[in-house]
């Protein structure tokens, strides 16, 4: 495990969904032969003014506010997505630029598929944990696109979550340790200027997701001498419903602990978000003390690990931004035709 | 300062003009207002043009409109201020006559849109607004006019059926007019049923924009008297602006430049609103003549709409005698000389002696009032 | 297409900052100095984030690049004890918005992106999510 040299953790935490939902169930309705068995109930959609940078945008927003800090107190603002709106041009300094960051800091975009997000988190944790910077803005966003009928269409969403990685002292929750665990497998991709990603249907599953994340979880786990139920929650990252919940039994989380943090349902796979979102839903509800364990995972393939302490300033610091409920809560649904509209799936 | 007269006036019916380009319409105006006058003797042209770049993708209209009008090489400007260019342009030719630089000169007024598809026209036509703060977030000058009408309708408690009085008599009125765009009446009833565009402005409360050409000649009182020709005197004329953007106006629903050039107008000619026997104003929406018409003070704030009765050719305040922006059609720049047209024909075959012309600019940003009086 | 035009208005665009003069005039957005007017005399400000609709339209069609849906709502906002600012209502349907709406800022893409084009964030206001 690794473990900085100066104890951090998480000073503000920040999310966004869209308020735009479309159901499972319609999108089966145009592909599928029948609704059988399908992976999520609801997914998010971008508004037709939305994209990766406008979505961290708000989460970071959101994260300034309960953190408390002044955007000219961040050293970095770092935006991991696999759906930035530019090829060429960073998200970054348009983020940084929105929520009144200084210009002296770094700026940059981060890319790895699913885990783009806790990257940023990981390194954030290096800068402000090497006493180079008190603190760290780290977002995950994504508007994802999966290619008409595939598999992924039911699922490809779109949400942000944003942390201000900061000294432990001051920090709402403190993160203990990370471990990162990758490996070169090809589950899925998407080459440089294609719209749509590939990926490898059930190969996606055992040994890419799964092997990722219970490498990086056990030996988290084993490292810092605990088991699941030494946990008050845990998130893990949620493609669907049924991966978190398989690799939580896996590694002996109950659904108990998931539950505050299981999104997909409603949000479906909001990919560099999705395990910060989950961590957001479950900071909401979190008590002092309290334990979480988090790891996410992105496809090509990696997992990255946390074990978080909630400390008494989350009481406190939660209300002082919108919480992931009152996101959930305003959810209006559109159908196929709205939804490809805005996604721009209608060749024009 | 020398008297000033109009001593011709004419005007292309406004149409849709596929057949015709912008030096097309030009020209035939201008004919039709000299009259036997010859080109070469005009001293200056002024031309009121608001869309020339992007709707009629011609610029320098002053040289490019006098060399084809054989106008001998003479003084030739465009005159800019959006809707108000007309009007504008009429008082540069007003001022060189009056100032005894030229002893005639023509104002003509031409807009050449339908080259041109609705959405660019409406980026064409927001060039009246705020740039930055209001067309850059897709504002259109039909949307300012209907911010205004929302907030009227919330301050005074007025329903908006109270403004199709405005649509109704304008294409009452332009039934006589052959060359109103619109030449058939409407309902109230129909009015209430039309399809909203920028709501609460509904179709039938919105113009539709055309083209055509407008020209008025104007002369030194020692010309006039020369030819005895029956003349219309310019007995004032002033311009004002105020605010472009709505938000940054100290008073939203007040058209302070409206009411500052009609007050100008007015008093300079010696004469007050009660002298005033026809009116023609911006009137793309009954909100803008609603709105002008409490600027001139014939109507307290928020009773604007109570002059509906008194607005019709039989009314003591005819409104829009050839059919007004809503039917005889929008021709954007030009319509300060339509105005000037439609009026000078007016004075000429009816009773009334005065009449006030007013243009209004973007949302009201520009105004240019004129008082004619018979000679 | 326009660059340098846009960048030159992050500032009001990303946060609604406007100026505000030492006698306790704000304006929206910061404006070049009028004769007479000392640069040392003004101070940029944000603007507050909430406000109220103080008047709207639903516009049909619109100009180009704003042309693809099937209207727009375009408001004047009255900000918090601050100047009146017009921009597009996101996240609201033409029945949700009323003068007096609360509403609050945030930034969105503005007009239809074009191919090879910079992509224009700003403000819009959307109805606010906790009332």
């Amino acid at each position: 495990m690794r473990q900085p040299l100066r104890a951090v953790g998480i000073t503000g935490y920040g999310v966004y969904v869209p308020r735009y939902r479309i159901a499972a169930r319609e999108i089966a309705r145009v592909w599928a032969d029948s609704d059988g068995a399908l992976p999520v109930t609801t997914k998010s959609v971008p508004g037709p003014d939305e994209d990766t940078i406008t979505l961290a945008i708000e989460a970071c927003h959101n994260a300034l506010a309960r953190a408390a800090v002044s955007p000219q107190d961040l050293a970095a603002v770092w935006v991991g997505s696999e759906s930035h709106p530019y090829s060429v041009k960073p998200s970054g300094t348009i983020v940084a630029e929105a929520i009144g960051a200084s210009r002296w800091i770094s700026a940059a975009d981060w890319e790895f598929a699913c885990k783009a997000g806790t990257e940023a988190v990981s390194a954030g944790m290096g800068l402000v944990g090497s006493g180079m910077a008190d603190y760290v803005l780290a977002v995950g966003a994504d508007t994802a696109q999966g290619r008409p009928g595939d598999a992924l269409e039911y699922t490809a969403a779109a949400a942000a979550a944003a942390l201000i990685i900061g000294p432990a002292e001051s920090a709402l929750a403190r993160i203990e340790a990370t471990l990162s665990y990758v490996s070169d497998t090809p589950d899925f991709f998407r080459r440089a200027d294609r719209p749509y990603p590939v990926h490898g249907q059930r190969f996606t599953g055992e040994p890419a997701y799964f092997a990722h994340i219970s490498a990086a979880s056990r030996q988290l786990l084993a490292d810092l001498g605990r088991t699941a139920q030494d946990y008050t929650y845990a998130v893990f990252h949620q493609p669907n419903v049924k991966f978190p919940q398989t690799v939580a039994k896996q590694l002996g989380f109950t659904a108990a602990q998931c539950a505050p943090g299981l999104l997909a349902g409603e949000v479906g796979n909001s990919y560099s978000a999705a395990a910060l979102l989950g961590l957001g839903a479950t900071l909401d509800v979190a008590q002092p003390g309290d334990t979480i364990f988090v790891a996410s995972y992105g496809s090509g393939a990696g997992s990255d690990a946390y074990s978080l302490v909630v400390t008494d300033a989350i009481v406190e610091r939660r209300n002082r931004a919108p919480l992931t409920a009152a996101y959930l809560a305003r959810q209006t649904l559109v159908d196929y035709a709205l939804y490809a509209k805005w996604r721009g799936k209608i060749a024009v | 300062m020398q008297k000033v007269f109009i001593a011709g006036a004419g005007c292309t019916p406004v149409r849709e003009h596929y057949e015709r380009g912008l030096l097309d319409l030009a020209l035939a105006a201008l004919g039709d207002a000299l009259d036997t006058i010859p080109a070469s003797r005009v001293g200056a042209l002024y031309v009121g043009n608001t869309l020339g770049d992007l709707g009629a993708d011609q610029g320098q209209l002053g040289a490019y409109i006098a060399d084809a009008a054989g106008m001998a090489g003479c003084e030739a400007v465009r005159v800019e201020a959006a809707g108000a260019s007309g009007g504008a342009a009429l008082r540069q030719g007003y001022l060189a006559v009056a100032s005894g630089q030229h002893e005639l000169v023509v104002v003509l007024g031409v807009e050449k849109v339908t080259d041109k598809l609705d959405a660019h026209l409406q980026t064409a036509q927001a060039l009246g607004l705020h740039g930055e703060i209001e067309a850059a977030h897709g504002l259109t000058t039909t949307g300012a006019w209907a911010l205004l009408m929302q907030r009227y309708l919330y301050e005074h408690g007025v329903a908006a059926e109270a403004f199709a009085p405005f649509a109704v008599n304008a294409h009452a009125n332009a039934v006589a007019n052959p060359n109103a765009l619109y030449r058939f009446p409407i309902s109230r009833a129909k009015w209430a049923g039309a399809a909203p565009v920028a709501a609460p402005l509904n179709m039938l409360d919105c113009p539709t924009l055309a083209d055509g050409a407008a020209a008025v000649v104007l002369v030194s009182e020692a010309l006039a008297r020369r030819w005895e020709a029956p003349a219309v005197q310019i007995l004032g004329s002033a311009a004002a602006t105020t605010t472009v953007a709505l938000a940054q106006r100290a008073d939203l629903l007040a058209l302070e430049a409206a009411a500052r050039s009609g007050a100008q107008a007015l008093a300079q000619a010696g004469l007050s609103r009660a002298d005033i026997d026809v009116l023609e104003l911006s009137d793309p929406h009954g909100i803008t003549a609603v709105l002008a018409l409490e600027a001139l003070g014939y109507a307290e704030r928020g009773a604007g709409t109570r002059l509906a009765a008194e607005i019709g050719r039989a009314g003591r305040l005819p409104l829009a005698i050839g059919g007004g922006m809503k039917a005889r059609g929008d021709v954007g720049g030009a319509i300060g000389v339509y105005q000037i047209v439609e009026l000078v024909q007016h004075l000429r075959s009816s009773e009334a002696q005065v009449a006030l012309a007013q243009c209004l600019g973007g949302s009201g940003s520009t105004a240019v009032t004129h008082i004619l009086s018979r000679a | 297409m326009n660059i340098a035009k846009h960048w030159r208005q992050n500032g009001a665009r990303y946060r609604l900052e406007g100026q505000r003069h030492r006698d306790g005039t704000l304006r929206f957005p910061a404006q070049s100095l009028q004769p007479g007017e000392a640069a040392a005399d003004w101070q940029p400000e944000q603007l507050a984030r909430q406000g109220e609709v103080f008047s709207f339209t639903v516009q049909r069609g619109g100009a180009a690049g704003f042309d693809d849906a099937p209207w727009t709502i375009i408001a004047l906002v009255q900000t918090a004890a601050g100047p009146l600012v017009t921009a597009q209502l996101t996240d609201c349907a033409p029945d949700e918005v009323a003068i007096g709406l609360p509403v609050e800022l945030v930034v969105r893409r503005i007009g239809t992106p074009v191919a090879d084009g910079l992509l224009v964030y700003g403000y819009k206001f959307r109805p606010r999510l906790l009332m």
